[in-house]
């Protein structure tokens, strides 16, 4: 952590930037948030450590915006976003200068305390040297539980250890995955037609439409959401019936499809946790099945699934015939 | 603003009034919001259907019209026309398709006028959100292309260049003229195909009008009517054409004369560099580099070194020619099918079972056998020859075409009328399913052959040829009208093979985005009112590329298709159709995804100035080029935030017709 | 459901059609007197590519019971592309509405040619009859009920 303090401090004195983005302590020790540092002092509330799972890509579209460069520390996963956005022209290359930081996956404070752990006060070893073993400070004495068991979902499944884009790296990093990526989708495929619905009806009764998804998803960037305009007489918050308290979800899917980069902030932020991957990742899989592999934000040249044909694509009864 | 809308519910005679309670369509449609006018008549389209139209517009103020009537493919364009004539912007039209997509189907009227009522709210709800349009303009090329140089294309290209304008001929061949200029004789006068065709020929090669590009194929095609660029591929010739002065001296001193014909439909050979035929335009041979020993091995160069006018140019590459038309004809052409689904005539195994077009080379005194009558086996003069009509037309079991081939009957008595006539000794026999002859003279040319040349028609199928040992073939077929089995020895037999459009016709039609049927035939924009014209804007179909038709018929159609191109290019200018996408630059995140999906690459970003509530900032915006655009909304879904709007087709107006349809 | 209430059932069926070559099929099928049910309305769009899965989201849930896409064959599209990115678009959006269970009979695309107006009837009797068999869209339009 001290490192990405110095090279922060560093390109702020030499000019190279005029900002930070980075990560500073939340109110609680285990929800740090996103912020910009401007100054030297600012930079004292900086923190880097397991809880720091914010995806900064997307702060990058208001930063773009701002005169001179800023500095903006980036996971791995972090880097597909970031290059999706280059590839949509919503964030501005020449005005980020990016540290590639090191990431042993991500920590969820709710697996930690699924595992029974209760009245969490801090949770000690986050940091990226830290042991393998995490020591829950409680109020009922010391607990201890492995860094695997706490990482977020998303870490289980993690797309590797490279930056797809950098201007320089501070921190070793370690590919995670040790589960299967689309095995939470083929398990909701191999269920019945009742079944899958009865299971999606429950995921989605939970939403309480407090828009965290879509506020946090870097692919979800536009000016102005469907879901805000007139444009398909589909604002009408008032209305507990409408289309969007409906469709919102599928909606937001489909058209994140073939853009979204799996980065899992959806389902991370998601305060009623509902598996909102489940519906990225389905899409995903689909794509790759469909159409060829195809990894939104790995190459920023490569046209994206939607905007794309062969002459011999399935047919959507493909659908059917699958069963 | 408050709507005015007008309701008008169309009998058309009995058409949809005999099937839609027409009184309780208006009645319904009376109570809809923003209705201030519903009534019916008996024939909306008439003069005086349009005048009541008009005059409850500028009587009542309407701000929409709705016509329930026809299919809007029939009659939106007369009613926008009405409605700008009495004032009202001829997009505040909408048509709600009682007719054939209502009372031409259902029977049940209750059932029926239920639906009636419902198109006709569906389009209440979307003429309430329509918008006034204005077409736009865009420029007309003064110049035609020609795809295809054949009989159609030169007609075609003779008649739009007669009108003044420039016109160019495409064609993939090293020589104008196509499959008539292969053919002997032509029916029903049995005059020389080549006598007929070579002035034409010789006449659009003189034009100046007219640009040849033979030995050419059109590459890529882009832009739309008015508007069209075409890549041409010169493919290298081997032969500069400036320098070359046609004396043969090449092709009869060529040592490798082993590439089958093509002219002479592969019945005997040609040398390596050549022209199809002696009266070829232009004349200027081509090396067939896949035949040339020179391109081959390396070693030769015979032609080059006869070749006085130092014509020859090994290196020659192809050249693409970009040039820019306002309107293209499609003259393609045809082919005979390919007879492998037809073992039982032992197509592939005798040389002496033979297809009619072959038959005309041979026929011919400048074909293979310099126009004697005799088998390709052993060159002796038939005695038997027998004809089996229908090889792959009108066939219903999926090995052929479907459709008549229509030139086939005419041919085969003009075929057997001439050998009757030539060689009195001869025996004809053909098979036949029907005998077809409607056309001026043709039914009078088919009794002349039964009549007085004494040719034996039998109406039946032949089931098998079996080539013999001696040579011969055994026929075996039924005769329909005796009901009897028939075997017979014939010394040739010739097939009246279906004919189909030609096989890159396809390859065409994708470019020019113009619809091909099932059969590969393009399809006209009506198929009895608009033939000569494809439904896409500034694409005529001249000649068999449309459907099967003999020389008279293509000539005839090749002229129409002329006159419509000549038509288009007389305009100055062209009005665009306004329904064309339109990107909200409030919304808009300038992300490019719409201009990954547009296939006129109508869209571009410019960094624009963008002021709202709170906002005032330069952002990269999608701005789309209405000349360019042709409105089909690819862009409108791939916009994530709805940006992107279709004019005419808006967002909101299509959720307003799912609406009032789930209502 | 019992099969004396499928008889009573009539479904919503919206249908949409490419201008230039199911809605020409559409009237073929009309001036042909090819007959299918009432039950399907047709809306006319420019092209298939067109339709935005909003507007079939939105006809479910406005009570349609199935939606059906006719377009141009693959290759014959009059704008040359746009049915190829309704074809992705639509395989799309019909797995997911089928992973989150919602019947994939009710949904459709068909590609129907100007010429080919005995397959727009053909297509619209199949269609009808296996909505119809699959009776009332409950599911999507009732994704998120409260109860």
């Amino acid at each position: 952590m001290q490192e990405l303090i110095n090279k922060a401090k560093e390109l702020l004195a030499n000019g190279t930037v005029v900002r930070v983005l980075g990560w500073r302590a939340g109110d609680l020790s285990y929800n740090p948030e996103p912020a910009f540092f401007e100054t030297e002092e600012d930079l004292q509330k900086f923190v880097y450590d397991g809880f720091c799972g914010a995806n900064l890509s997307k702060y990058m579209i208001e930063a773009s915006k701002l005169d001179g460069k800023t500095l903006v520390f980036l996971k791995p996963c972090d880097t597909y976003s970031f290059n999706q956005l280059i590839k949509e022209h919503r964030v501005d290359r020449e005005k980020a200068y990016i540290v590639g930081v090191g990431c042993r996956g991500k920590l969820d404070i709710d697996k930690i305390k699924e595992q029974g752990i209760k009245g969490i006060e801090s949770v000690e070893g986050t940091e990226l040297d830290g042991p393998d073993t995490l020591t829950i400070k409680t109020l009922y004495g010391d607990k201890t539980c492995s860094y695997a068991s706490a990482m977020l979902g998303r870490c289980h499944v993690c797309k590797g250890k490279e930056h797809m884009i950098a201007d320089e790296i501070i921190g070793e990093s370690k590919d995670t995955k040790d589960a299967e990526r689309f095995d939470a989708v083929k398990a909701v495929e191999a269920m019945s037609p009742e079944e899958r619905f009865n299971f999606f009806q429950k995921e989605l009764r939970k939403c309480i439409r407090c828009n965290a998804c879509r506020n946090v998803c870097p692919a979800c960037s536009c000016r102005k959401c469907v879901f805000d305009s007139n444009k398909f007489d589909s604002a009408q918050k008032a209305n507990v019936d409408s289309f969007e308290e409906k469709m919102f979800h599928v909606i937001r899917a489909f058209h994140v499809a073939g853009r979204c980069t799996d980065c899992g902030e959806c389902s991370r932020v998601c305060p009623q946790g509902i598996q909102l991957h489940l519906f990225n990742r389905k899409f995903i899989k689909d794509i790759n099945e469909y159409y060829g592999e195809f990894q939104a934000g790995a190459d920023i040249e490569a046209r994206g699934p939607l905007t794309n044909y062969t002459f011999d694509d399935v047919e959507p009864s493909i659908v059917k015939e699958r069963g | 603003m408050q709507q005015r809308i007008g309701v008008f519910v169309c009998h058309c005679g009995s058409n949809i009034a005999a099937t839609v309670d027409v009184k309780k369509v208006v009645e319904m449609l009376a109570l809809e919001p923003g209705v201030v006018h519903a009534e019916d008549y008996q024939y909306m389209c008439s003069e005086v259907g349009q005048a009541k139209i008009a005059e409850a517009i500028k009587e009542k103020q309407l701000t929409g019209v709705v016509v329930c009537s026809c299919s809007p493919r029939m009659h939106e364009t007369t009613f926008r026309k009405c409605a700008e004539r009495a004032g009202l912007n001829p997009y505040m039209v909408e048509i709600a398709n009682i007719r054939e997509q209502v009372s031409w189907i259902h029977k049940d009227m209750e059932e029926a006028t239920q639906k009636a009522v419902i198109l006709g709210r569906a389009a209440i709800a979307k003429v309430s959100l329509n918008t006034p349009l204005k077409a736009g303009e865009s420029r007309v090329t003064k110049r035609a292309l020609v795809i295809g140089g054949g009989i159609a294309g030169i007609q075609t290209a003779l008649d739009i260049a007669d009108a003044g304008y420039e016109v160019d001929i495409v064609e993939k061949t090293p020589s104008i003229g196509g499959r008539m200029s292969q053919l002997d004789k032509t029916f029903p006068t049995l005059d020389c195909s080549a006598c007929i065709l070579t002035p034409k020929m010789v006449e659009a090669s003189a034009n100046e009008k007219i640009t040849l590009y033979t030995y050419s194929e059109v590459e890529k095609v882009s832009g739309f009517v008015g508007d069209f660029t075409v890549d041409i591929r010169k493919k290298a010739r081997s032969v500069d054409m400036s320098k070359c002065t046609g004396c043969g001296v090449c092709q009869e001193k060529c040592p490798n004369k082993k590439a089958p014909s093509e002219f002479n439909r592969g019945l005997n050979t040609r040398s390596a560099i050549y022209t199809p035929f002696a009266q070829a335009i232009p004349n200027v041979p081509v090396i067939d580099r896949e035949h040339c020993t020179k391109f081959l091995t390396g070693k030769c160069g015979v032609c080059s070194k006869v070749c006085q006018a130092g014509a020859i140019d090994y290196e020659q590459q192809d050249e693409i020619i970009t040039e820019k038309y306002g309107a293209i004809v499609v003259a393609t052409g045809f082919d005979i099918i390919k007879l492998d689904n037809y073992g039982e005539y032992a197509y592939d195994q005798s040389p002496d079972v033979i297809t009619s077009l072959e038959l005309e080379r041979i026929m011919n005194a400048a074909g293979p056998t310099k126009g004697h009558l005799e088998r390709m086996s052993d060159h002796k003069a038939p005695k038997n020859m027998v004809f089996i009509q229908c090889v792959g037309s009108r066939c219903s079991d999926g090995r052929g075409k479907s459709y008549c081939s229509k030139i086939c009957c005419m041919y085969t008595a003009k075929h057997a009328m001439l050998i009757r006539d030539k060689y009195p000794d001869v025996n004809v026999t053909v098979f036949y399913i029907d005998v077809r002859t409607p056309g001026k003279n043709f039914d009078e040319f088919y009794r002349r052959a039964v009549e007085d040349y004494h040719v034996n028609y039998i109406k039946g199928q032949v089931g098998k040829v079996t080539p013999e040992a001696d040579g011969s073939l055994t026929v075996h077929g039924v005769d329909l009208i005796d009901n009897k089995q028939i075997k017979m020895k014939a010394d040739m037999v010739v097939l009246a093979a279906a004919i189909e459009p030609n096989p890159d016709i396809r390859k065409i039609a994708t470019m020019l985005t113009a619809s091909i049927d099932t059969n590969n035939f393009l399809t006209e924009a009506h198929a009895k009112l608009r033939p000569v014209e494809s439904p896409t804007a500034g694409i005529f179909l001249s000649g068999v590329t449309q459907g099967p038709k003999d020389i008279p018929e293509t000539v005839s159609q090749a002229g129409a298709a002329a006159v419509k191109a000549i038509g288009l290019l007389a305009k100055d200018k062209l009005l665009t159709n306004p329904c064309t996408a339109q990107a909200d630059i409030m919304a808009c995140n300038g992300c490019s995804t719409c201009a990954n999906v547009c296939p006129y690459g109508a869209i571009s970003y410019e960094d624009k100035e963008v002021r709202g509530p709170g906002i005032r900032e330069v952002r990269r915006v999608a701005v789309v080029n209405s000349a360019l655009c042709q409105g089909c909304g690819a862009c409108t879904v791939a916009c994530p935030s709805g940006a992107m709007d279709l004019q005419g087709f808006s967002n909101r107006q299509i959720i307003a017709e799912v609406d009032a349809i789930c209502r | 459901m019992s099969i004396g209430a499928n008889e009573e059932f009539r479904p919503k069926i919206v249908a949409f059609c490419c201008n230039w070559c199911s809605y020409a099929g559409a009237d073929l099928a009309g001036s042909s007197r090819l007959a299918y049910p009432a039950d399907v309305k047709i809306i006319r769009v420019p092209c298939s590519c067109r339709v935005n899965p909003m507007f079939i989201l939105r006809a479910f849930e406005r009570g349609a019971d199935g939606v059906i896409l006719c377009g141009c064959h693959p290759g014959d599209c009059h704008y040359s592309t746009g049915n190829f990115y309704a074809r992705r678009r639509m395989t799309m959006l019909f797995s997911m509405l089928d992973y989150i269970g919602v019947e994939n009979g009710r949904t459709r695309v068909e590609w129907v040619s100007a010429a080919e107006g005995a397959k727009f009837s053909a297509t619209m009797n199949d269609f009808v009859a296996k909505v119809t068999s699959l009776g009332k869209n409950v599911r999507l339009g009732d994704l998120r009920c409260k109860n």
